[in-house]
C-alpha cells in the first residue's frame, strides 16, 4: 500500500476494464513523472467524455453532435444500415473500410440473464429509421456469441416482412488459420448453414 | 484436489477482465461451480463457443486461490444451438437457468436431482418439439419440488384437508380450503390446477392437451409462487416470451404479448413495500412434499 493520493490513483485505474494491479501501479508511477502538460492533456480529455459526448440522434453512436460523422457524410450509402451492438463495433467495421453504408448502434445485446429485453435496446428507433429513411438492406453484425445470435434471429424475425427490405447477417465462419477438428459445435453450425458454392 | 474433472451445464457468464469470463457451472459431481475462463473472448480461443449459456460440457478445471480455472472443455451437447435461432426457446431457457442459479445458492455442494433436471430442461428446449412455455413452468415446478417448495395442488397447503379446492394462495403455498383461504388467493379455473400438476408429475399428454388459457393462467401462478419463494425478482422472467409475438401492422411494433400476470405485480409491490417473507418459509409451508 502506498500513500494517500498515490493509492487512489492506483485504486481508480485497478477498478478499469483490463487493468490488474500491476498494471495500476505502473501507470499511476508513469502519470506521476510524466509532464505536467501530458497530464493536462489526458485530464481534459476525461473531462470532455463525459461532458461532451452524446448519442447521435439516428444511429446511437458516440458523437460530437446532434448527429454523428457518418450519418452526416453524404457519400455514405444511406440505403445500407449495418446492426452493431457497440460503438467499438462501429470501429472494428470502419476499420475493414470495406463498409460504405451507415450504422444502428442497438447499445447491447437481448440478454434476459441481465435483464435486457428489446425495450432496453435501440429497436425501436431502427424500426422507425427503416420506416422513415431510404432504407433498402439492413446488415446484421451482432457479436458471434449466445447472446448476439439470438439478438439476430430477433430482428430477422421482426424485419422479415418489410415490404422492399433485404435484411442479412455477416456470414459467421471458421476463424482463419484454425484446424476444423478444432472447431467448436456453434461456430461450425453456423459456418455450415451460412456455406456457399464456389 | 489441484486438477479435477466434471460434466456440467453453463448456467451464466460474465466478462472478466479484456479476455476472460468467470464461467457459473452446475456441475454433475460438484454442484456449483464458478471458473475463469482465460482468453475465451478473443477470437480464435481454443475454447471457442464452448462456454457459452445452455452448454453442455466436458470440463477441466484447476483449483485456484479465488476461482478455479477452466483448463480444458469438451462440448457434450451444444444444447445452444437449438435455443438461441428462436427468440421464445431463448428467453425461455434463460429463465430456466436463472431459477437454477437462484435456487441453487450454494457453491460446491454436489445437487445432482437439479443437474439431471437442467439437462433434461434444455434437452427439451432445444428438441423443438414440446412448447417452450410449458416447459419452463414443468421445469420451475420441479425445480421448486427440488428446493421443498413444491405448491399444494390437491389438498389444502395449510390444514392438509383433500381437496380438490376452488382457491390458490401464494402465500399459503398452493391449494387451500374455504375455512384456511387467506386474503388475496386467487380462484384459477380447475383446468389451470390440473395443469400444473400434470407439468410437475411429467404428464405430458395431459399438459399438452391443456388449453391456453389454463397454460396462461398456470405461468402465472408458476412465476408468482416461484417469484415469492425466491424473493427476489427473476430478471430473465418478465422478458419471457410466452407466445409467438405478432407484428403490429400499423406501428410495425411487435404487439407485446404480455406474459403474465398481475400476480407477479402484485407479489412485485408487495417485495418493494417490504411486505415480503422475512425468512425463506421454505418446506413449512407443503405438506405432504417435505
Ligand atoms: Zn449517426
Ligand atoms: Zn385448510
Amino acid at each position: 500500500m502506498y500513500e494517500g493520493p498515490v493509492q487512489d490513483l492506483i485504486d481508480e485505474l485497478g477498478r478499469l476494464p483490463g487493468i490488474g494491479p500491476k498494471g495500476a501501479q505502473r501507470i499511476a508511477f508513469h502519470l506521476l513523472s510524466a509532464e505536467p502538460a501530458d497530464v493536462t492533456r489526458l485530464q481534459d480529455a476525461l473531462q470532455r467524455v463525459k461532458e461532451g459526448v452524446v448519442f447521435c440522434e439516428v444511429c446511437g453512436n458516440v458523437s460530437e453532435r446532434t448527429r454523428c460523422r457518418i450519418c452526416q457524410d453524404t457519400r455514405r450509402d444511406p440505403r445500407l444500415v449495418c446492426v452493431v451492438e457497440e460503438p467499438k463495433d462501429v470501429l472494428a467495421v470502419e476499420r475493414t473500410r470495406e463498409f460504405r453504408g451507415r450504422y444502428h448502434v442497438l447499445g447491447g445485446a437481448l440478454d434476459p440473464l441481465s435483464g435486457v429485453g428489446p425495450d432496453q435496446l435501440r429497436i425501436r428507433d431502427l424500426v422507425s429509421r427503416i420506416g422513415t429513411d431510404e432504407i433498402t438492406e439492413i446488415i446484421i453484425a451482432t457479436d458471434p456469441n449466445t447472446e448476439g445470435e439470438a439478438t439476430a434471429t430477433y430482428l430477422v424475425r421482426l424485419l422479415q416482412d418489410f415490404p422492399g427490405l433485404s435484411v442479412t447477417r455477416l456470414a459467421s465462419g471458421l476463424p482463419m488459420g484454425g484446424d476444423l477438428e478444432f472447431a467448436d459445435e456453434l461456430t461450425l453450425g453456423r459456418a455450415l448453414s451460412g456455406r456457399r458454392s464456389v | 484436489m489441484s486438477l479435477y474433472r466434471d460434466v456440467g451445464v453453463v448456467l451464466r457468464v460474465s466478462k472478466l477482465g479484456e479476455a476472460d469470463r468467470i464461467v457459473t457451472l452446475l456441475t454433475r459431481r460438484y454442484g456449483k461451480v464458478r471458473a475463469v475462463a482465460k482468453g475465451v473472448r478473443r477470437t480464435g480461443s481454443r475454447f471457442g463457443a464452448r462456454l457459452e449459456p445452455f452448454a453442455h460440457v466436458d470440463v477441466q478445471l484447476h483449483t485456484g486461490r479465488t476461482l478455479d480455472v477452466v483448463t480444458q472443455v469438451q462440448t457434450l451437447d451444444a444444447f445452444g444451438v437449438g435455443i438461441v435461432d428462436d427468440y421464445r426457446r431463448y428467453t425461455t431457457a434463460c429463465a430456466a437457468l436463472e431459477t437454477v442459479d437462484r435456487i441453487v445458492t450454494e457453491e460446491r455442494e454436489p445437487v445432482l436431482r437439479m443437474y439431471l433436471l437442467t439437462v433434461g430442461a434444455l434437452r427439451a428446449f432445444s428438441g423443438r418439439v414440446r412448447d417452450p412455455s410449458l416447459v419452463l413452468d414443468s421445469f420451475v415446478l420441479r425445480a421448486m419440488a427440488f428446493a421443498g417448495w413444491s405448491p399444494a395442488l390437491g389438498e389444502c397447503a395449510r390444514c392438509g384437508l383433500a381437496g380438490p379446492h376452488g382457491t390458490f394462495s401464494v402465500i399459503a403455498g398452493g391449494t387451500v380450503c374455504a375455512a384456511c383461504r387467506p386474503a388475496g388467493a386467487v380462484r384459477p379455473a380447475a383446468a389451470t390446477v390440473r395443469l400444473l400438476d400434470a407439468l410437475l408429475n411429467g404428464d405430458w399428454t395431459t399438459a399438452e392437451a391443456s388449453e391456453e388459457a389454463a397454460r396462461g393462467e398456470g405461468s402465472g401462478l408458476v412465476a408468482a409462487h416461484l417469484q415469492w419463494h425466491l424473493e427476489h425478482r427473476l430478471r430473465s422472467l418478465p422478458l419471457v416470451e410466452r407466445h409467438e409475438a405478432t407484428i403490429d401492422r400499423e406501428t410495425r411494433q411487435p404487439e407485446s404479448s404480455n406474459p403474465v400476470p398481475e400476480l407477479i405485480r402484485q407479489r412485485a409491490s408487495a417485495l418493494e413495500e417490504g411486505n415480503g417473507p422475512v425468512s425463506s418459509p421454505g418446506p413449512v409451508n407443503t405438506p405432504g412434499h417435505s
